[in-house]
């Protein structure tokens, strides 16, 4: 490259080997975008000392939004004047991330008039990232998204951009329709999206069934798992022709049931489906010959987010199933419920997650009208230190003490 | 500023349906089963007979505008104009016609991007900015997953190993990447406290908040010079560079005593255990920019070992809960060390409590 504005050796050693290479891509870029070219010269800096070069972020945007659009400055600008300032837009992608050769086409052609060439296909959150623009370019971007029918994706205190597996279009374990609840979802909450009003990010993933392709167990505020209540339909012919092929149905399905609830006697598999956890692990291995039930739903988990700031939760059961057809109208009635008590008592940077820690998960549960039901648990509290309600304690009759076991779906519509 | 009444807001995505391949708008909701012929190749079958074939290619997520339109052009040719990127970063393309994976394959590899990722296979790296674009990272992202795939690139075009392996990486604690529940996760980590810019703190930050962004309490006001500014007591500080997020005169970046960290055994599938965190492998390697051979060598290291000891099925963390975890040091010859002892919140859930020992 005799041509290039500056050398970069220790990038170049990247372009090597068999793994597609993002210096080649930056590399690309940079024939044509300045920016691009800048860019490579600051990153070589940051291989050579060892440290990041770009500042602090800044408050940039697109009228009207307080999101979407993360401001990023060089600090070394006048090294590398062409990202002074390298802003990026966060752009809320079509469900499922499905595109036609020309949709990808325009929004190159977008990117090549106001941008840098650089993209992300996809950002961690699921939106395509638009890598690395000025200021006075930002509007005249967002301008040309909406024309073709894009908008801007969230950072910073604001719901963000909701993700979904691939669901019913072409996975046949789907229990609910994650692609259209997910699309659902962004356009009924936009305002969320574009005008920060919560105490922190508030993330939605939509996965089909539990083996969770968006990770929504880890990542998601509200986690929206499809499950089934009935039994695994199972194909018994379907089940002796992977026995005919060789599948040690005992060694490989059976044994590895977490609960133990198949039984095997080299001609028929029996599955006891109320002791089924809905793992998943048979149904991956015999695709064939076993499906998720009929009676298709979701189950609602609450509280996933990564470190910081308290430590790394997990969701945890919020309502062990909704049918998939009430699924909207529940978690429209349930987030209202949520929002409102979050908004109103998360400290400044405090997932809901953390929020429950720290109040509690019975006090959450009071705030947002639902009754408890063991399925939120994975055991009873093993430490004596109760906190008695004072009606409880002064009162004292039977009729208080009765605990309300209902189903809790019903109560939150 | 004019007039704004052309301008559109709030118009959200748009609609999936109108990018979907007809084969699939025809069949949604109709999935019977799927195979997996070869390698980066799956089969889904409608219960309508209808099938539609998926070939699946490993990217490195910063795309220019050239490989974007690069994998248009290929839609084009191959899979009538539609593909998909899945939530690793490969690119999907969908196609009806059998006839077509092959040239289709041989395309995508000839172009530089292997085919595969599918069953039990390594797929690809999902990762935040690094260098690229943030500025909290304690390292680059994009460089070590460039040369940890090029070191594993076999596991992603076979599908040899006993399940499926997920690598994350996030280039500090925020994790962007949220790398928390992978097979193997590789995390930039800061080891000193932040250097309080005393000079400017009072000028571009509210002091009460910084002192609230701190988790352990490790913030308190203090007044350098005459300035209201804060001081951090630094053996309360554990590096989560919350302070830093809400205020620039906190900056903890540091070139010497940055670096990465290597957890394993974490799952976000429900299939056969629970959902689970990667738990602390190696707690420091110093950033060694442009190919970091020693997070390379780590990670190769525990990959050789799991998939050579490992059960059938049985993911990372699935494998140790059998072995135990005196074991998995013993097999990859890590040092186990005080770190790896947890003294957070609810340290002592992750002691032994039980005479269960293996010798």
């Amino acid at each position: 490259m005799a041509d290039q504005k500056y050398p970069t050796p220790l990038l170049d050693e990247l372009e090597k080997g068999p793994w597609p290479s993002f210096v080649k891509e930056i590399k690309a870029a940079a024939k044509a975008k300045p920016t691009a070219e800048d860019l490579l010269g600051q990153l070589e800096l940051s291989y050579e000392e060892k440290i990041s070069h770009w500042k602090h972020g800044g408050i940039v945007g697109v009228m009207g939004y307080g999101g979407g659009v993360i401001g990023r400055y060089s600090d070394v600008p006048e090294k590398f004047p062409n990202v002074s300032h390298f802003h990026t837009l966060r752009v809320n992608h079509p469900s499922g991330w499905f595109y036609t050769s020309d949709v990808l086409r325009k929004l190159c052609d977008i990117w090549e008039a106001h941008g840098s060439d650089l993209t992300n296909f996809h950002g961690s959150t699921g939106d395509i990232i638009l890598l690395g623009t000025k200021t006075d370019e930002l509007e005249p971007t967002f301008n040309d998204l909406t024309k073709l029918g894009f908008d801007l994706g969230g950072s910073g205190s604001v719901m963000r951009t909701p993700s979904a597996c691939v669901g019913q279009a072409r996975c046949e374990w789907a229990c609910y329709d994650t692609m259209a609840l997910c699309n659902d979802l962004t356009h009924l909450y936009q305002d969320e999206l574009h005008r920060p009003a919560f105490p922190y990010k508030f993330k939605f993933k939509c996965s089909g069934c539990p083996n969770d392709c968006v990770a929504s167990i880890a990542r998601a505020d509200l986690s929206i798992i499809g499950t089934w209540k009935d039994d695994i339909q199972q194909d018994d012919a379907a089940v002796s022709e992977y026995a005919a092929a060789g599948l040690d149905i005992q060694k490989d399905v059976c044994d590895r049931c977490p609960t133990k609830c198949m039984d095997w006697d080299g001609k028929k598999l029996s599955i006891n489906n109320r002791e089924c956890v809905r793992c998943m692990h048979c149904i991956n291995v015999m695709p064939k010959a076993l499906r998720p039930g009929k009676e298709k739903g979701a189950t609602l988990l609450i509280g996933a987010k990564a470190p910081i700031l308290q430590g790394a939760l997990l969701s945890s059961v919020l309502i062990p199933f909704v049918p998939a057809d009430e699924l909207l109208e529940t978690l429209k009635e349930l987030v209202s419920r949520i929002w409102d008590f979050w908004g109103e008592y998360g400290n400044n940077r405090e997932r809901v997650g953390e929020l429950i820690q720290r109040i509690g998960m019975s006090a959450f549960l009071d705030a947002i009208g639902l009754d408890p039901v063991p399925e939120m648990i994975s055991a009873p509290r093993d430490n004596p230190y109760i906190f008695f309600q004072g009606e409880d304690v002064a009162e004292g009759t039977a009729e208080d003490e009765e605990v309300q076991n209902e189903a809790t779906v019903k109560e939150t519509k | 500023m004019g007039t704004q009444t052309d301008r559109l807001t709030d118009i959200g995505p748009p609609h999936y349906e109108k990018f979907l391949h007809p084969v699939i708008k025809k069949n949604y909701g109709k999935w019977k089963y799927h195979e997996n012929p070869a390698p980066g190749v799956l089969c889904h079958v409608s219960e309508t007979g209808d099938r539609i074939y998926t070939v699946r290619a490993g990217s490195p997520r910063l795309l220019s505008i050239q490989t974007v339109r690069l994998f248009a052009d290929l839609a084009d040719k191959y899979s009538g104009g539609y593909l998909r990127f899945t939530s690793r970063n490969n690119v999907e393309f969908l196609l009806d016609n059998p006839d077509n994976i092959a040239p289709l394959k041989k395309a995508l590899t000839d172009a530089g991007f292997p085919v595969g990722g599918t069953g039990n296979a390594i797929s690809n790296i999902v990762h935040t900015q690094g260098w690229v674009h943030c500025h909290s990272s304690a390292t680059d992202a994009s460089g070590i997953v460039k040369s940890v795939m090029d070191a594993l690139c076999d596991h992603f075009t076979e599908q040899k190993l006993p399940a499926k392996l997920r690598i994350a990486l996030a280039c500090c604690l925020n994790m962007c990447g949220a790398v928390h529940c992978s097979d193997i996760a590789i995390l930039g980590i800061h080891r000193r406290a932040p250097k309080v810019r005393h000079d400017t703190l009072n000028k571009v930050c509210e002091i009460p908040t910084v002192i609230a962004s701190c988790p352990t309490g490790a913030i308190r006001s203090a007044t350098v010079d005459g300035k209201p500014s804060v001081e951090v007591i630094e053996e309360q500080c554990m590096y989560c560079g919350n302070c830093y997020t809400v205020c620039p005169a906190m900056p903890l970046n540091d070139p010497e005593n940055d670096g990465l960290s290597i957890w394993v055994g974490g799952k976000v599938s429900n299939a056969r255990s629970a959902p689970s965190f990667s738990k602390l492998a190696i707690p420091f390697i110093p950033n060694n920019p442009p190919r970091w051979p020693e997070v390379v060598d780590a990670v190769v290291n525990i990959v050789d070992i799991y998939a050579r000891n490992a059960r059938k099925f049985e993911r990372m963390g699935e494998w140790i809960d059998r072995i135990g975890w005196p074991k998995f040091f013993e097999l990859t010859g890590i040092e186990f060390t005080r770190y790896h002892i947890d003294d957070f919140k609810n340290a002592g859930l992750t002691y032994a409590r039980s005479a269960h020992l293996r010798f």
